[in-house]
């Protein structure tokens, strides 16, 4: 019997199975759905929709010209306490998050509980965003720079820890093994076995959250936690936009110069 | 022989040498820390007052109070609803942008202005535009959806052009030869290359969305954020507890779904299986 006969006259060939078309459809649909359901239900005053764009040209209008005499009395000041939160705060997560991640790596900690108890303080940490943690830390140390940067690191330490946790169970066996047959003791394992190998992930994951937690300081002053929101919130408040503008203006100048110091830091080092 | 006896003589080898830049740039660390500190007014004394103050702060939380479940829940509903509003609008705003953005199909003059209006979108927090839209739309919800809107612009259409920007040309070149339109080589050249990355990067936001839907409340755009807030503001503990347990189940959701989302749509788990 030739080849040729056993094949069928046509084949459909389709790219995933019935299981997977199915899933995906279910997925759309759920989709489709949620968006139906939430434009039906969704309370929206059509009245507000209609003046926008003069709403928006009103704005505009007095937002320009920029209050620039506005920079050296209000916005330089509260620009740099803004970086230190960010930085200070970032710092503080680094130091919280190493214990935490190395108790949630699976190959460095072998007890399924204290895994258990790392895992769920750092999805805590990740599940209160920096607003609600400015919010307690105002409640509780008064407002100022240093509910801040307890918010800021509060929130990090699940973002950072999560990844240090990640990148140390993905560290090669190989290399731990040789050092504990020299006899090293566990400090020395650590720096010189896990912490060459995890460093590459370590810089990037915190250049990566400091990026971040430069543009979430900059809101945390809208609810008392110090830093450029203050001065945005004061503005704000008093209907000042020209000044609002201005203060916009620098955060978008920081938040870009973050971003272009980052990659750079990130090529050099990578 | 020679090479033997002045490896003997040879003073012993230190297995790991002291790197004074690193220890350099340790201490440069410390001082930084301290001048921070220092410049920011954070005091010994206050971290006590502090600790008194939140010893009474968690008293006051605890019992949660979930008597007015219905301001609860409404909050809670319109703050998905926003975020799955934001979530679809931002996702076919930014189909087209990350499209234009990318720097292997599009010509500069296009790419660049792209670029800067995703840019523009990624700068700000949620939160931030959000003022701006109540100033324009109003207060209510209309303006979270703009806000997490311009959000999802910023981080969809930057990643969804990175993952354009990274197929293989070779799918594409095949179809132009075949006479194809250029919507046809979008859509059967592009598109299948980077779908499974693209509904990875939707369903993140997704989750991201839900998360500052919570919040963009606090500056008057809708939401449980504006409850939260105004409860903190009366004292209301007990209150902003039992929100704070809510939003956190929601996230937590979100969070498994989204998971579930992408499982499906990841195909490397169905692609690479027979490799490893």
């Amino acid at each position: 019997m030739s080849l040729a006969l056993q094949m069928p006259a046509h084949r459909t060939w389709r790219r995933f199975t019935p299981g997977q078309r199915l899933a995906r459809f279910a997925v759309y649909l759920a989709i489709v759905t949620a968006v139906v359901v939430s434009i039906q239900t969704i309370e929206v005053i059509p009245e507000f929709m209609l003046d926008a764009p003069e709403q928006m040209a009103d704005l505009l209008k007095r937002m320009w010209p920029l209050a620039f005499a506005y920079y050296p009395k209000g916005v330089h000041e509260a620009l740099v306490e803004t970086l230190h939160i960010a930085t200070l705060g970032t710092v503080m997560a680094v130091v919280m998050a190493f214990p935490v991640g190395l108790m949630a790596a699976r190959n460095m900690t072998h007890s399924r509980i204290i895994n258990t108890i790392a895992k769920l303080l750092l999805i805590s940490s990740r599940s209160v965003n920096s607003l609600v943690w400015a919010l307690l830390f105002v409640a509780v140390f008064g407002p100022g720079a240093l509910a801040g940067t307890l918010a800021i690191a509060f929130r990090s330490v699940g973002f950072i820890g999560k990844l240090i946790g990640e990148a140390v169970e993905e560290a090669n066996a190989g290399t731990i093994d040789a050092l504990h047959a020299t006899g090293a003791p566990w400090l020395s394992v650590l720096t010189k076995g896990y912490w060459p190998q995890i460093q590459p992930a370590f810089w990037s994951v915190v250049l990566f959250r400091w990026d971040i937690n430069v543009r979430e300081s900059a809101v945390l002053g809208l609810v008392g936690a110090g830093g450029i929101g203050m001065a945005l919130d004061t503005s704000m408040n008093l209907f000042q936009w020209d000044r609002v503008a201005m203060v916009l203006v620098a955060i978008f100048a920081v938040v870009i110069v973050a971003e272009i110091a980052v990659t750079f830091i990130r090529k050099k080092i990578m | 022989m020679h090479e033997i006896a002045r490896m003997l003589t040879a003073a012993p080898r230190v297995a790991f040498p002291p790197n004074w830049g690193v220890r350099v740039g340790w201490i440069a660390l410390a001082a930084y820390v301290i001048y921070a500190c220092s410049l920011l007014d954070f005091t010994w004394a206050r971290f006590l007052v502090g600790l008194d103050n939140g010893a009474r702060f968690i008293g006051r939380m605890f019992p949660p109070n979930f008597s007015r479940w219905e301001i609860l829940l409404k909050g809670l509903t319109e703050s998905v609803e926003i975020a799955v509003l934001a979530s679809a609008l931002g996702i076919l705003v930014s189909l087209p942008i990350g499209l234009f953005a990318a720097r292997n199909l599009m010509p500069f003059w296009v790419t660049w202005p792209s670029r800067m209006l995703i840019a523009v979108c990624r700068s700000f927090h949620p939160v931030i535009v959000g003022i701006v839209f109540v100033k324009a739309l109003g207060f209510g919800a209309l303006s979270g959806i703009a806000a997490l809107t311009v959000a999802s612009v910023g981080f969809i259409g930057k990643l969804f052009a990175e993952a354009i920007e990274e197929i293989s040309l070779k799918q594409v070149e095949a179809l132009r030869a075949t006479g194809a339109s250029f919507m046809n080589t979008i859509t059967f050249g592009v598109l299948p290359q980077v779908f499974g990355r693209f509904m990875g990067f939707a369903t993140y936001q997704l989750d991201s969305n839900l998360r500052n839907s919570t919040m963009v409340g606090i500056v008057g755009a809708g939401g449980i954020g504006g409850a939260l807030f105004a409860a903190f503001q009366r004292f209301d503990y007990d209150f902003v507890c039992a929100m704070l347990l809510s939003i956190i189940v929601l996230i937590f959701l979100g969070e498994v779904l989204a998971t579930q989302v992408r499982a499906i749509f990841l195909e490397r788990s169905t692609l690479d299986a027979g490799k490893e």
